[in-house]
């Protein structure tokens, strides 16, 4: 929880990470590279004073994730979204094991979704019913930009893919949180198209998608799908930290959501460990759109209450004391399918 | 012969498809030799994970442009530090082409690709004038009718003129401003839709540009000297 003047924030991370880039599991260059590319992410969009050195990037551990996030960070609850990335680490980026046992360690803090990859095919999705039974999952993490074999990418609207979803639906496994990474094949088109979300979000209709970093780089399509489909949310990894370096950029940003999709439908998260909660949250809640820019409304204490936590609350049934809700005259829309 | 004053300004006519600005403003030419008739160019890119058909594209356009300058020999260009970097530069050096280059990944070429990007930037440029209009005084109804002998003359109409005659649309006076990829106006009752898409192209674009050019100069600080100043385009 964060307060500030008197309101009571409730604090949803919606996409975290337990991840080992350490160079004993990195299977080859591209392990590095990938690493590389976050830690550069990190340092161009955080804080001075927040900046990681190298090493400790490279892997946090469950103690160091629990201090960031629970006790310095303000968070109530996060929800682990973890990336495989078989073909650039021996032991997987995202650590299952780990994560999962943080999990039952902390079951009221932290929630574990787990990833599949439509091209393991009818093996992939035998594994998908064990895992939903294990882990008890109510959402997935999918990266439509990992390597498979001589793969580099998926769509969403593929043929394995709908097979994935389909069960999915049947295990009760609803929310999906895409990550538009640049899906390579065919190089032919656009790498970062999102256009396949609102082919599953059409036909899906009791999933949630949620996509990661509101379809950035492709912001504007991303928008105009989530005008059309109501269970499209915008999750706020990688562009909230802009609140830092490009205030303006980032109003913006947060004005073109408000105006296309609504409320409701914005997540919180840092994408620790790219980034850490802490700064995020105080600074998101002093974040005003600037006077000057007046084709968008200023954001309301009622909608960044939502953003930063009774959105995800609500799509994960994470249970929320009244002190924190909204109170009656600005009811939480019942939007999530 | 060619001069190094020559090789830069064919670098200049190379444009970052996604971003819409020249490779040699946004800091990604690393460095470029000239040695009597041959050109040696290494480009950097703000990730090792920047989609790899852009990459190709901005490489490839690079020997094209230096290998027509009169008096050119051996033009070598190579891309640097990406995931790609081995198989798009030994495509440049056997000018093997798209297909040669990326085999059964690449499927009928990357015309389309560069087209959608082409609209959107003319799409960027349409809004930054027409938002313009509309802060000196132009009402939101007057949009539909307004032609391109209406703007008002300086960089953000010259960018819009170059734009459409990039995609083939007609740039004289009587021509309707707002207008969709075929320069077909919208109806009139969905103009403001349209101006609302559009800005949040315009968004997106000048987003990504901040990111990519702050990424670059993390990853390599020394190309911060290279870039020509951002231009204050988010208004």
């Amino acid at each position: 929880m964060y307060t500030k003047d008197g309101e009571k924030y409730f604090i949803v991370d919606a996409h975290i990470a337990l991840w080992d880039a350490r160079p004993e599991n990195q299977l080859n260059i591209h392990g590095k590279q990938f690493i590389d590319c976050f830690y550069d992410y990190h340092r161009n969009l955080s804080p001075e004073s927040e900046v990681w050195p190298y090493e400790d990037y490279l892997y946090q551990g469950g103690q160091r994730l629990m201090k960031d996030l629970f006790e310095d960070g303000y968070v109530d609850h996060a929800i682990f979204q973890p990336a495989h990335l078989g073909a650039f680490y021996r032991n997987g980026f995202g650590q299952t094991e780990e994560a999962f046992a943080l999990t039952q360690q902390h079951p009221d803090k932290l929630t574990y979704n787990h990833c599949w990859d439509p091209r393991n095919e009818q093996d992939g999705l035998d594994q998908l019913r064990r895992d939903a039974e294990r882990f008890g999952l109510k959402g997935a993490k999918l990266y439509t930009a990992e390597w498979h074999g001589d793969s580099r990418g998926y769509k969403l609207d593929s043929y394995w893919s709908r097979k994935y979803l389909e069960t999915a639906q049947e295990l009760g496994i609803r929310n999906i949180h895409v990550h538009k990474g640049p899906t390579i094949r065919p190089l032919d088109r656009d790498a970062f198209d999102v256009a396949d979300i609102d082919k599953v979000a059409t036909d899906f209709t009791e999933l949630n998608f949620v996509v990661e970093h509101c379809g950035l780089p492709r912001l504007e399509d991303f928008c105009w799908i989530a005008t059309q489909e109501p269970n499209v949310h915008a999750g706020l990894a990688v562009a909230i930290p802009f609140m830092h370096t490009r205030p303006r950029y980032f109003a913006q940003i947060i004005g073109e959501l408000l105006y296309w999709l609504d409320e409701n439908r914005i997540q919180f998260s840092s994408d620790y460990a790219l980034w850490t909660p802490r700064w995020l949250i105080e600074r998101f809640v002093d974040f005003q759109i600037p006077e000057d820019m007046t084709e968008y409304a200023p954001l309301t204490t009622a909608q960044k209450k939502k953003i930063l936590g009774l959105n995800a609350a609500a799509m994960y049934d994470i249970p929320v004391p009244d002190e924190l809700q909204l109170p009656r005259e600005e009811p939480q829309a019942a939007a999530v399918a | 012969m060619v001069t190094e004053a020559q090789a830069r300004r064919a670098l200049d006519t190379v444009v970052d498809p996604e971003l819409d600005e020249p490779i040699t403003d946004l800091g990604f030419v690393r460095s470029l030799s000239v040695s009597g008739p041959d050109v040696t160019v290494h480009l950097r890119l703000p990730t090792s994970f920047c989609a790899p058909n852009f990459a190709y594209l901005m490489a490839a356009d690079a020997k094209d442009a230096l290998s027509a300058l009169p008096g050119a020999g051996t033009v070598s260009v190579f891309l640097d530090d990406h995931h790609d970097s081995d198989l798009i530069n030994r495509g440049l050096a056997a000018d093997a082409g798209y297909h040669g280059t990326f085999g059964d990944e690449a499927e009928e070429s990357l015309d389309e690709l560069r087209t959608i990007f082409r609209r959107k930037a003319h799409t960027a440029a349409m809004e930054r004038v027409l938002t313009g209009m509309l802060r000196d005084g132009l009402r939101e109804d007057e949009l539909h009718d307004v032609v391109l002998g209406d703007l008002p003359p300086g960089p953000a109409t010259t960018a819009l003129l170059r734009r459409r005659e990039a995609l083939g649309l007609a740039c004289e006076p009587s021509a309707f401003a707002l207008v969709d990829e075929h320069g077909n106006r919208y109806p009139r009752e969905e103009v403001p839709l349209r101006l609302r898409l559009a800005r949040s192209v315009r968004i997106s674009i000048e987003g990504n540009s901040h990111f990519c050019r702050g990424l670059l100069r993390t990853r390599y600080p020394e190309s911060a000297a290279d870039q020509t100043p951002e231009k204050e385009k988010v208004s």
